[in-house]
């Protein structure tokens, strides 16, 4: 009967895990406390599926076991139960994907007075860009990246020149205000994914990703890159800090823009961690 | 049962289908080496493929060990390790499943089970063998060439994946993509054949709607395969182009390491759409096999009928066709269009309505049953864990928005290995239990099965459960170590040394498999020729194991459905298909 006994003990103790044990999410920092709630909808209806199916399994193994003597029934089909139990579960999926779409529709419509950042990853480092005065990011393209323009600003977009260009630095970002991150790459794949925020979206060259957000406590949090980016995946981090309004505008007023940044015109190489910087046939 | 098939008395005697005596092998070369014996070939299938992956289990190891022990094995640098994670997922997605399942268990099981004497096309069923083993020893070859293997991740995203200073991007990515493209070639040969042969190879007697589930499983698996595979094969040309002839299908305007590269216009995500439209059916060809086999293994040593068989074909085929509708539900943040994801987060979940009938069907097969607690069923039950606990994960990780915090982290990791690596190798494990006394004609070693049994089942979840929590926390995926970090508490690394620890324990249980394998050759007890007294056409050949032509003189008739288990008034408790009578789900009794 040790099949009997080990199935029980699955079945519970998988939930006793679940329930006890320290691994939970990080307290959430964002407004998409919807998708903490959609997910916990979700534990519990599969939690309920997992601990009565293996008990079920459980109560068979126990109840039919071979013994001489014994000889199974005979039922080829049971068209009630089936129909029954096929209704049982569509409802049960119902239950998960109607909150899910109903929080997807949230998660990607931007609300219209959300404000712009963007965030361009290269091997293995975050800059960061905010508007300037105008209230709007210049155009940027892959093609204008040189040593002295990281992102790839378009000088000929007036727009562009009072942007606000944070290279390998800190993103500051004001509690309570909507922000719309918009994402781009220069090299390969990344993913802006910050585990409070909950939200994360992948950074592609060629392309301007985005997703959206209000933080909602202030703080200090990681940045880590979700999309395999190369060898310095690991270690490719950085820092987002949600300011009060008073203080986010005291560092605001510290960023050079880029059109202080040309006239510094001092060539900035792109920053290669020297343990990983070696080329693929040295090892 | 609706049953409009033939039965003996009413078809007309085909010409075609005697033994011929021209077409059987000669030399011992034509018939264990260059052989075109589907029986043979499987086991070629089978032996490649086993051994392939024990290379996938070392290289999973190796990569545990520095989740858990970072630096402990100085070797094991950042390159090695993303080469590491990149030739296992690969390995064993590609090279051990499909091709065990498909040219193992398909190439063996559907010529008997369907009551024929071999495939239909001997000769490109050996052929597709030795492309698969050329793609194996392609793929082995990267590990010996300068730079070593591709380090891109198994899913080989570009830009990445061709860009030079990822490791492996001189030699590795070539040799991975030539590899993939001669497996889809080898694989076409014996898809082929495996449909061509359920769909005209079948004895008489043998309908559709009689197939055991084990071959409706392998048979729709195949066709999925059949379709899907292109997708991979024309992304792997497209993306040799982009490597070697410097064309910018999947390459945008790129600065690599300071560096403006000359590709422009292609676009990455193109690759992940093409990619993904194999990769999605190519789980469920995976699982497809799987739960045929699972059905079988659950009906035989239950001694009762598979419940609800129709329901359980339908299943299977309306998997197969969902699953070409999913795809992008492995792309919610990939960046593509966001509303895509309403369309298939909606299909995705409706795919688990028939999954979970696949569930409850099992779980009522048991029910009133007269379970013998031999090795296939203790596998089959532990595949019915693993497999609903995947599955129900994977409810998560389809809903759209649900998917957002947990995508590309640990719980990604957790939920496929729980679907579509624990689950179905169980099931591998308990076909092999339950099949190598007809191939071999002795048992395999009861005590050491059990004691593979409860290392591999208890470990794997051990493993994979606890796992899913370490991506709740938010420790991303692909991390050769995770660093400083304010969100990781220190606990999860604990959790990561234990996960590590049962992972060796667990792939050290394999030897013992494997030692049983051979052991039993010579060891085993002598089987005869149904051991198992099970009523599907393999147990029923006239040798043990099985000769070239399968079958004799005669090829068998079919007169009733592959479950005939406990039925009333018979006097066994199982009813051959080849056994004419009226009793059990034969033409007669449902008329």
């Amino acid at each position: 009967m040790a099949v009997v006994l080990v199935l029980v003990v699955i079945a519970v103790g998988s939930v006793l895990f679940h329930l006890l044990s320290p691994w939970w999410w990080t307290p959430i920092a964002s407004n998409w406390s919807y998708i903490d709630h959609t997910l916990v909808i979700t534990f519990w209806i599969t939690g309920v599926v997992f601990v009565a199916v293996v008990l079920f399994l459980a109560y068979c193994v126990w109840r039919f076991r071979h013994d001489p003597g014994r000889r199974a029934a005979y039922e080829p089909e049971n068209r009630r139960l089936e129909g029954g139990l096929a209704a049982g579960t569509a409802l049960g999926v119902v239950a998960m994907l109607a909150p899910g779409l109903f929080v997807w529709h949230q998660f990607i419509t931007v609300p219209p007075d959300a404000a712009q950042v963007e965030v361009v990853g290269q091997q293995w480092l975050w800059s960061f860009r905010l508007p300037g005065a105008d209230g709007k990011l210049g155009r940027a393209e892959t093609r204008d990246v040189s040593p002295d323009n990281a992102l790839g600003i378009d000088k000929a977009d007036a727009s562009g020149l009072d942007d606000i260009v944070i290279e390998g630095g800190e993103l500051h970002l004001p509690v309570g205000k909507p922000v719309k991150v918009l994402l781009r790459s220069i090299d390969v794949l990344h993913n802006f994914y910050v585990p409070e925020f909950r939200a994360k979206m992948d950074m592609i060259p060629g392309m301007v990703t985005y997703f959206w957000l209000t933080p909602t406590r202030t703080g200090t949090f990681d940045i880590l890159c979700a999309e395999l980016c190369g060898v310095g995946h690991s270690l490719m981090r950085g820092t987002v800090v949600v300011d009060s309004e008073a203080d986010y505008q005291t560092w605001l007023a510290e960023q050079p823009t880029f059109t202080q940044l040309q006239a510094q015109a001092e060539p900035v190489g792109t920053p290669v961690p020297a343990e990983i910087a070696q080329a693929p046939g040295e090892r | 049962m609706v049953d409009a098939s033939h039965d003996g008395n009413d078809v007309i005697t085909p010409a075609a289908v005697e033994d011929v005596e021209l077409y059987h092998p000669h030399s011992w070369w034509t018939r264990y080496v260059f052989s075109q014996d589907a029986k043979v070939i499987a086991i070629q299938y089978a032996c490649t493929a086993i051994a392939i992956g024990l290379v996938a289990l070392v290289l999973s190891w190796l990569m545990r060990i520095q989740l858990a022990f970072p630096g402990a094995l100085p070797f094991i640098d950042a390159d090695r390790y993303y080469q590491f994670i990149t030739m296992h997922g690969m390995i064993m997605v590609i090279y051990l499943l499909t091709a065990l399942f498909l040219g193992g268990f398909g190439n063996y099981l559907i010529p008997l089970m369907v009551g024929a004497r071999d495939m239909v096309f001997p000769y490109a069923n050996m052929l597709s063998y030795w492309l698969y083993l050329l793609a194996v020893l392609v793929l082995v070859a990267s590990f010996f060439t300068p730079g070593g293997p591709t380090g891109a991740g198994w899913t080989l995203y570009p830009p990445q994946a061709i860009l030079s200073n990822t490791p492996g991007g001189e030699w590795g990515i070539i040799l991975m993509l030539v590899s993939l493209i001669i497996f889809v070639i080898g694989f076409t040969m014996g898809g082929l054949n495996y449909v061509v042969t359920v769909l005209q190879g079948r004895t008489r007697g043998m309908t559709l709607m009689r197939l055991p589930l084990t071959v409706w499983g392998i048979f729709t698996a195949t066709v999925m395969a059949l379709l899907a595979f292109p997708a991979l094969f024309v992304a792997c040309v497209m993306m040799l182009f982009d490597r070697m002839a410097g064309t910018s299908f999947f390459m945008p305007a790129i600065v690599e390491m300071g560096e403006q590269l000359k590709h422009g216009g292609g676009s990455p995500i193109m690759f992940q759409h093409l990619f993904w439209f194999f990769g999605h059916p190519e789980v469920y060809i995976v699982a497809l096999p799987a739960f045929g086999i699972v059905s079988d293994l659950i009906s035989t040593h239950a001694r009762k009928n598979i419940f609800g068989y129709r329901m359980m074909v339908w299943a299977i085929v309306i998997i197969g066709a969902l699953s070409f509708v999913v795809w992008a539900h492995h792309m919610y943040v990939s960046g593509m269009n966001p509303y895509f994801g309403y369309f298939f987060a909606t299909t995705t979940l409706i795919i688990a309505v028939p999954t979970a009938i696949k569930v409850y069907n099992w779980a009522l097969t048991l029910w009133r049953g007269n379970i013998h607690l031999t090795l296939p069923m203790l596998f089959s039950l532990a595949f019915i864990v693993t497999f609903v606990n995947g599955g129900l994960t994977g409810l998560f990780l389809g809903n759209v928005v649900v998917d957002v915090p947990l995508s590309d982290t640990m719980f990604v990791v957790a939920h496929f290995h729980m679907v579509m690596g624990v689950a179905p190798i169980l099931v591998i494990f308990g076909a092999i239990y339950h099949w190598y006394p007809k191939v071999t004609g002795r048992m395999l070693n009861e005590a050491m099965g059990q004691l593979h049994f409860w290392i591999t089942f208890l470990g794997a979840y051990l493993i994979f459960f606890p796992m899913h929590y370490v991506g709740l926390v938010g420790v991303p995926r692909r991390y050769y170590e995770i660093g400083e970090t304010s969100f990781v508490p220190a606990s999860v690394h604990d959790l990561n040394v234990f996960i590590t620890v049962v992972a060796l324990i667990v792939g050290a249980a394999q030897m013992l498999f494997l030692f049983n394998l051979v052991w039993s050759l010579r060891h085993g007890r002598e089987a005869g020729g149904n051991p198992w007294r099970a009523t599907t056409l393999e147990w029923q050949t006239p040798q043990t194991p099985p000769v070239h032509g399968n079958w004799g003189k005669e090829l068998p008739i079919v007169y009733r459905w592959a479950y005939d288990y406990s039925v009333p008034g018979a006097a066994e408790d199982f009813i051959p298909q080849n056994q004419p009578g009226t009793l059990g789900v034969t033409r007669e009794a449902v008329a």
